[in-house]
């Protein structure tokens, strides 16, 4: 934590070394543009989608698994259904869903790696391995397994990521808190008789908000990925949603009808890019060791 | 491997032994005792996973009675009765609990609602599919992935360090189910090229069962059409597994490279004046050896599991499908087998690692 402290500090004195540093090849905001912009389209088609005019997601009136064309822009399938709009109502589901578990993964693991790091001792002990027993299992088999116990279905789905996905922000927050709180301003606190909660909310948390941030951008890529994972196993969502995952699995009984996976595939491939396009470049805006890389090289 | 992890662990231990008089509790060896603990931590996980298997196993809503006896003999409270006696479900649960244990020390997994064989058995035959794919990947994939990382971070904020990054960004990002469809769409369905689906060829028949991995046991059965055709099966898994978990190192390589080399003592080898090969090798590559090394064994077993998905495109008969096939199905000893299995590969993997760890920094096993 004090090489943060340095370089913050350092970096008003180097100012015009950092502008010549802080913007390479216009590769690195590239990939931030690029993602910015998927990311927002997505979230517009999210939102306003309905409003759209689309076929209806679910009606299956047109011709059977009928190649694209101008009528169908990414064909039909096996039930007649428009793949254009329903890949476009996939937003609606994948998006949101990575949303909740992010944040609520972020909350929940958040909190009790605070709680461990500041508090140690059997709290730390009991939440520690208790995140050490999760991250024993490899998260899909985990995941696959609560799904199938408490059944398919998206909110079943998102029970089971957030019992995987906990640990790893539970991980990071408390080995950042750890780190602070041997820290002289932490110390003070105590000194001057900062509750806990006033210590944590005011010296604490805004020193590791940054990485739990980095961590939860990359981390909407992984949800996405978790949940078409487990609805392309059957997990997940459950028919007739249009669900990006579960209409890849559909694509794979009909080879000859590659649009019916292929266009709900790239849609899951474009969010996650742009998610972990968006996280990188995040991560190398505030990482301090990618900064006193860069100024080391430039010196 | 051994020759060259032991050579710094053996020249860390007269370091330490001067400290260790007084640090160790029963007098053994730092390494021995750090390892002991290692140890322990493991069975502990191994038994908290049986813990989450069980608790998992009980929250099922279907009554196991039930799915035993079939409904029509169900209907009958004294045969019902007398069943949840058998099978030990009128003892209280950490009773249970114990009783499971016991069935699992003796190799017992239960039956498979979905085969009828024992999951034990299955499981034999599923894991080395597995294991023969996984370890396939892994090696091709180290290979590349800290290679590229490697490259990738010497040359940071290149063009060639953009490209990799854009590939290891891309790699990870893509689904691997899509993927392995893609693939399957192409290389078979269209080229022609691999074949599709499956271990081998109907026309040949499977190597005698020595490892349970068809490429080592032609081999080993002196057999190289056999094996020429189980590789040939192989490539398009391996492809699609490889793609993901190089991403996954480049990316994780690089940024830990990157994180030594901003290090006072890489500097410091800098100003003194040391060849770069030597400072790349001797200082960064064994300074960032150990994140490296954990992700390895991380990925090992991601690979057990990342197989599932792309397993069940190319009905690769492994863990991962058998694990489909079973939560399909709701086959709940199959799948918790499955859990069990795949979480106690991953924990020896993580205590091996952890060894290594201890062979590679000896500043870990004195914490």
């Amino acid at each position: 934590m004090s090489d943060t402290n340095e370089v913050t500090a350092s970096v008003p004195a180097l100012k015009p070394r950092k502008k010549r540093f802080e913007l390479p090849p216009q590769w690195k905001t590239a990939y931030g543009i690029i993602g910015v912009v998927v990311v927002a389209f997505w979230l517009i088609v999210a939102i306003i989608g309905p409003l759209l005019p689309l076929a209806d997601p679910l009606a299956q009136t047109a011709e059977r698994l009928a190649a694209p064309s101008s009528a169908h822009w990414f064909g039909t399938d096996e039930l007649g259904r428009d793949v254009f709009s329903r890949v476009l109502y996939g937003a609606r589901i994948s998006i949101p869903v990575a949303i909740a578990l992010v944040v609520l993964s972020m909350l929940l693991g958040g909190l009790l790696g605070m709680l461990a790091g500041y508090f140690g001792r059997v709290l730390d002990e009991t939440i520690m391995r208790l995140a050490d027993i999760v991250l024993a299992f490899p998260p899909i088999i985990l995941a696959m397994v609560i799904t199938a116990a408490l059944g398919p279905g998206i909110g079943n789905a998102v029970i089971a990521m957030l019992v995987v996905n906990w640990p790893q922000y539970a991980r990071i927050m408390r080995s950042m808190v750890v780190g602070v709180r041997g820290s002289e301003y932490v110390i003070s606190d105590r000194l001057l008789g900062f509750s806990a909660w006033q210590t944590l909310r005011v010296d604490v948390l805004p020193n590791v908000v940054s990485s739990i941030l980095v961590l939860a951008t990359l981390d909407f890529g992984n949800a996405i990925l978790l949940l078409s994972g487990l609805s392309f196993l059957g997990l997940g969502a459950v028919p007739p949603t249009p669900e990006w995952g579960f209409m890849v699995s559909e694509g794979v009984q009909n080879f000859s009808a590659w649009w019916i996976a292929t266009f709900p595939g790239l849609c899951i491939s474009s969010v996650v890019i742009a998610f972990n396009f968006i996280g990188d470049t995040l991560r190398d805006a505030l990482d301090p060791h990618m900064r006193k890389h860069v100024q080391s090289e430039a010196m | 491997m051994s020759a060259t992890t032991t050579a710094p662990g053996t020249a860390a231990t007269g370091k330490s032994a001067p400290e260790s008089s007084h640090q160790s509790f029963f007098g053994a060896h730092p390494f021995v005792r750090y390892a002991g603990i290692r140890f322990i931590v493991s069975i502990f996980l191994a038994i908290g996973v049986t813990l989450v298997t069980f608790i998992l196993t009980n929250l099922v809503p279907t009554d196991p009675v039930t799915a035993v006896l079939g409904e029509s003999a169900a209907a009958d409270p004294a045969i019902v009765a007398n069943m949840r006696r058998q099978m030990g479900l009128d003892k209280p649960l950490p009773v249970q609990y114990l009783m499971y244990l016991q069935r699992l020390l003796h190799g017992d997994m239960g039956t498979s609602a979905q085969t009828h064989n024992p999951v034990a058995q299955d499981l034999s035959q599923a894991l080395p599919a597995t294991m023969e794919l996984a370890l396939i990947t892994l090696v091709i994939s180290v290979i590349i992935g800290v290679g590229l990382g490697l490259y990738a971070a010497l040359h940071n904020r290149r063009f060639s360090d953009q490209l990799i990054r854009l590939l290891s960004l891309l790699g990870i990002s893509v689904p691997s189910f899509w993927l392995a469809m893609l693939c399957f769409y192409f290389f078979f369905y269209k080229l022609g090229l691999f074949p599709g689906t499956g271990r081998l060829d109907p026309t040949f028949t499977a190597p005698p069962h020595v490892t349970g991995m068809y490429i080592t046991d032609a081999l080993l059965a002196g057999d190289p059409a056999l094996a020429a055709n189980a590789v040939s099966h192989a490539v398009l898994p391996a492809l699609v597994m490889i793609l993901w978990t190089v991403g996954f190192l480049l990316r994780f390589c690089r940024s830990s490279v990157l994180e030594v080399l901003s290090q006072d003592y890489v500097t410091a080898a800098r100003a003194k004046g040391l060849p770069s090969g030597r400072i790349t090798f001797a200082y960064v590559l064994r300074g960032a050896l150990l994140p490296i090394l954990t992700m390895i064994g991380m990925l090992f077993g991601g690979l057990m599991s990342g197989s599932v998905l792309v397993e069940s495109v190319f009905s690769w008969h492994g863990l991962g499908q058998y694990a489909f096939q079973a939560a399909k199905s709701l086959d709940l000893q199959a799948i918790m087998g499955v859990g069990l299995t795949v979480g106690v590969i991953y924990i020896t993997v993580n205590f091996v690692v952890d060894l290594l760890y201890g062979l590679i920094d000896p500043r870990v096993r004195v914490q």
